[in-house]
């Protein structure tokens, strides 16, 4: 669309730069305040220069956490978005089916967070969760608060189950969009279903993919109230993620310099993964176009 | 013309499902079954009195017993949550749609100074970890007297929901023809009254997908609306702890609670199942 | 490429079609000719595409039977009948190139590489996209993917037929008019039995060696760009062909005699007596004005001149006549005598063309 110069659409624009001014860039403000000061409590505080970023920078236990955070990111990714697809390739295209489906899969993406953690630890427990029990009964030794890999493979499977709708639901509306005869040309080409797959629907899903992997990246990496619920964190530190270790940090410590350059690198991280990924999937897009 | 090709979709959709049905079902009761095993535990539980969901593994309720939802819903700490939780989660859907809709309309008619950097910047609140921002937001509201309200959380919540929107409504608002508004300007249409008369109705489904993702993500958020709170507004998520008492945890009342805050989501689900259908489809997202 | 035969015909989206209105294709005996261009011509809505589905075998029609050479492929899926297809929007594979786009429905069957790449250069030089091989589809304008549907088409050298659905919609006017003749041009070289949906007279009068004219679910006429004009079988056809479209005015007629609005009007040609109702058809073309006194009194309302010639708007008693005159003609102005050409005359029985007795009559 050929949209217009009109500077006076700064008007209509002006609500939300005041709403997320208010929200966003004054709180901001006050965590790179903190950043750079230090402070013996009664609210006086004293420049620290960078001081709190080269300590966090050097800090093993930041690392560790950044660590966990890309690999847990990593492998719902990994599972979430072709399983996502797989579910969406096999929804009804239409009928009764296709609301109850629509529903059945969007319950678990509307369960509070903490909810879905209570769901999960419970679920999870050998003496009174389904799960927990059905694998005492197969003879596996699973236990998510002592093992650490059960504990990751509760909290990855959660995700799994929270989440995949997500991308099942945004993938299906990139297939509903496409055009009877991109079907009818294919039988008349021949085309096996793998080809259909392959240059048909996946092209004209790339859109909706792109905006499935970027959410689904964003939210995986600022999980919080999940693995607070289901683990604390543990056994150990073994599902220290990056929210967790900060609120720790923040709350648990009260250290408010270190807490808020920890922020400010945590939120750096987050911009900078989400552009990497933006730019390299907008790429493969353009690639060869022009 | 359309509705012989639409016949002609059904009559291969037909032959196709005739070949690939089995499959397909499968997969899809599979996944399913996978979500709703969970869910179906939690209810299980919390038809059950304590006594048998720790005296081991019972596939029904065999002491079947409404007694957790009726500790819930007559004690006014418990159900006062689900009433807070609805009213910032209202509050925040309305503002963050209402800001956003002018927004997106300049962003997706118009060029100008600094739209691309304004746009991005925006999307870049959407990727701020809440919990970077849990605490300056509690100094803040604490500041300005606004801790422990529904605005509080409400207007919290807009640091995610409101870029959110404005890239949903901007891809349907893109959607539509900019004939459709010359047009009306020509026909003599005030900009106000364009928008809300004719404009608005043009992007219903976009306006309700985006209700039901602001919804959505106000409705299931905890760390931010638990440390803007204490007791006056405090989520029905946050109530949750109460279960662990000095005797251990309540598991069939933390079970029935739990229940209860799948209902509302539920409910918003069905009544926007269409629009979700279509909606996904219609615009970017 | 091959002879098409649609035998006994007819298809109904309804479960259980009772009456005839029931059918969205009424029936329908027709063989199309191996190598022939057939354009299907028709508004929205009156049966073409549902015949187009049948052949390409997207749709199994109710009744009847379809035969490519002397095969029955009445049930046989679209993979099986060795058909291309263009359609109404361009349907390029957006992330292949040009070549590979080509390539494609060959490559699906087995073909050599070798062959291929000949083949596909060949196309290309014929649609003229040479240059474009080996750019990605996604980005080019609308008539270059259409061209690559059509070059993807084309490709096979055995495909039974060629069908196009609308496929000028999208395409710009200087655009359509220079595909259309490649169309045609590449028909002459190649020979494929090529259907040509659309509801545009040009594109199908251009186009077709022979048109059939559709409405309401039934064919109502096959025949040359000519005799869809001179010898429209059907009221749909004589209003729907032409610009302005024939002219039709009730009529009462005797032998080779016809009252019309209380005059006597020579039909050139003796047409015995039809019952029902009798419409006498006259093409804008065939109306001519007559010397003072002479032939059908009538007055002129309005005229409009649209470049190469002028149309005269008449009223003759209550009928509304038109009228097509070259630029050079002197109208009269107000009242005027016009006269019809009786080879342009045709007699209508219930919508359907009477069939003249004998030779002519003077």
């Amino acid at each position: 669309m050929n949209k217009t110069v009109n500077q006076k659409a700064w008007f209509l624009v002006l609500p939300v730069l005041v709403l997320v001014a208010f929200s966003a860039v004054i709180p901001l403000m006050t965590v790179v305040n903190y950043s750079v000061q230090d402070t013996f409590g009664n609210n006086v505080f004293f420049p620290a220069g960078l001081e709190w970023f080269r300590d966090t920078l050097q800090s093993d236990r930041m690392w560790a956490s950044l660590g966990r955070q890309i690999m847990f990111s990593a492998i719902i990714l990994a599972i979430e978005v072709p399983l996502g697809i797989f579910v969406a390739l096999n929804m009804p295209k239409k009928g009764a089916w296709v609301s109850v489906c629509l529903v059945l899969m969007s319950l678990p993406l509307l369960i509070p967070w903490n909810v879905v953690g209570t769901i999960w630890q419970i679920f999870g427990r050998v003496d009174i969760g389904l799960f927990g029990y059905l694998m005492a009964q197969l003879g596996i030794d699973y236990n998510y608060t002592q093992d650490a890999l059960d504990a990751w493979f509760t909290l990855v499977i959660m995700d799994v189950w929270h989440w995949t709708s997500l991308v099942a639901l945004l993938a299906y509306a990139g297939l509903q969009s496409i055009p009877d005869a991109y079907y009818q040309a294919a039988k008349i080409d021949q085309a096996s279903r793998w080809k259909v797959f392959r240059y048909i629907e996946l092209p004209k899903m790339q859109g909706v993919l792109l905006i499935a992997i970027l959410l689904r990246f964003m939210d995986s990496f600022m999980i919080y109230t999940e693995p607070f619920v289901v683990t604390g964190g543990g056994p150990g530190s073994a599902t220290n993620f990056l929210s967790i270790d900060l609120v720790k940090v923040a709350l648990g410590q009260m250290d408010l310099g270190p807490a808020a350059a920890y922020s400010i690198m945590y939120f750096l991280v987050v911009l900078l993964i989400s552009w990497v990924f933006y730019t390299v999937m907008t790429n493969i897009d353009k690639r060869g176009g022009a | 013309m359309s509705a012989t090709t639409t016949d002609a979709a059904a009559t291969r959709a037909r032959a196709r499902t005739g070949r690939r049905f089995n499959t397909s079902a499968l997969v899809m009761v599979l996944y399913l079954v996978f979500l709703f095993l969970p869910i179906y535990w939690l209810i299980n539980m919390s038809l059950k009195p304590n006594s048998e969901i720790l005296g081991g593994v019972t596939f029904w309720p065999r002491n079947f017993t409404f007694d957790n939802y009726v500790t819930i819903l007559t004690d006014p700490s418990w159900y006062m949550g689900y009433v807070n939780s609805i009213i910032y989660v209202s509050l925040n859907t309305l503002i963050s749609i209402t800001v956003a809709l002018p927004a997106a309309y300049a962003f997706s008619r118009y060029h100008f100074m600094g739209d691309k950097h304004l746009f991005f910047w925006l999307l870049t609140n959407r990727m701020a970890p809440p919990a970077v921002f849990a605490l300056p937001f509690f100094q803040l509201y604490s500041s300005i007297g606004l801790f422990d309200t529904h605005i509080a959380v409400a207007l919290a919540h807009c640091l995610f929901n409101v870029p959110l929107a404005v890239w949903i409504l901007e891809g349907f608002m893109r959607g539509v023809p900019k004939e459709i508004d010359e047009t009306a300007y020509i026909d003599g249409y005030s900009f106000g009254r364009f928008f809300t008369r004719i404009f608005m109705p043009l992007i219903a489904s976009g306006i309700g997908v985006t209700a039901f993702f602001c919804f959505m993500f106000s409705w299931v958020e905890l760390l931010l609306s638990r440390t803007l709170t204490a007791t006056e507004a405090k989520p029905i998520a946050a109530t949750m702890t109460r279960t662990i008492g000095a005797s251990g945890i309540d598991w069939g009342v933390l079970a029935a609670a739990g229940v209860l805050t799948i209902v509302p989501g539920a409910l918003v689900i069905w009544f926007v199942r269409n629009y979700i259908a279509k909606g996904f489809a219609l615009g970017r997202v | 490429m091959a002879k098409i035969t649609l035998s006994g015909l007819a298809h109904s989206y309804l479960p259980a079609p009772k009456s005839d209105e029931d059918f969205a294709l009424k029936e329908l005996n027709h063989v199309w000719d191996d190598g022939q261009a057939y354009a299907l011509l028709g508004s929205s809505g009156c049966g073409k595409s549902t015949l187009l589905n049948i052949i390409s075998g997207l749709l199994i029609p109710s009744q009847g039977r379809v035969l490519f050479n002397d095969r029955d492929v009445t049930e046989a899926p679209t993979a099986e009948r060795n058909i291309a297809q263009v359609f109404q929007f361009p349907v390029v594979y957006d992330t292949m190139t040009v070549r590979q786009n080509l390539a494609f429905p060959l490559q699906n069957r087995g073909a050599n590489a070798k062959y291929v790449a000949e083949r596909v250069n060949q196309i290309a030089q014929m649609i003229g996209m040479e240059a474009e091989l080996d750019r990605k589809a996604r980005g080019l304008t609308a008539d270059a993917k259409q061209k690559i549907s059509l070059g993807r088409g084309m490709v096979r050298e055995d495909v039974n037929a060629l069908l196009f659905d609308e496929p000028l919609t999208v395409i710009d006017p200087h655009m359509k008019w220079q595909l259309r003749t490649q169309l045609k041009e590449l028909h002459h070289e190649f020979g494929h039995t090529m259907i040509y949906v659309t509801h545009d007279q040009t594109e199908a009068l251009t186009f077709a060696d022979k048109v059939v004219v559709m409405s309401e679910g039934r064919v109502v006429q096959i025949g040359t760009p000519q005799d869809l004009f001179e010898r429209p079988e059907h009221t749909f056809v004589g209003y729907f062909i032409g610009s302005p479209g024939m002219n039709l005015i009730p009529a009462d007629v005797r032998g080779s005699r016809a009252i019309v609005a209380g005059s006597e009007v020579a039909l050139g040609r003796s047409y015995g007596e039809p019952d029902g109702k009798v419409e006498l058809g006259v093409r804008p073309e065939f109306v001519r004005f007559a010397p003072e006194g002479e032939g059908l009194s009538a007055r002129i309302k309005r005229v409009e001149d649209v470049g190469r010639h002028k149309i005269v708007r008449l009223e003759f008693g209550e009928h509304d006549i038109n009228a097509v005159m070259s630029e050079e003609e002197d109208l009269p102005s107000g009242s005027a005598f016009i006269r019809f050409d009786p080879v342009g005359i045709n007699i209508y029985s219930n919508d359907w063309r009477v069939q003249p007795q004998g030779g002519q009559v003077q």
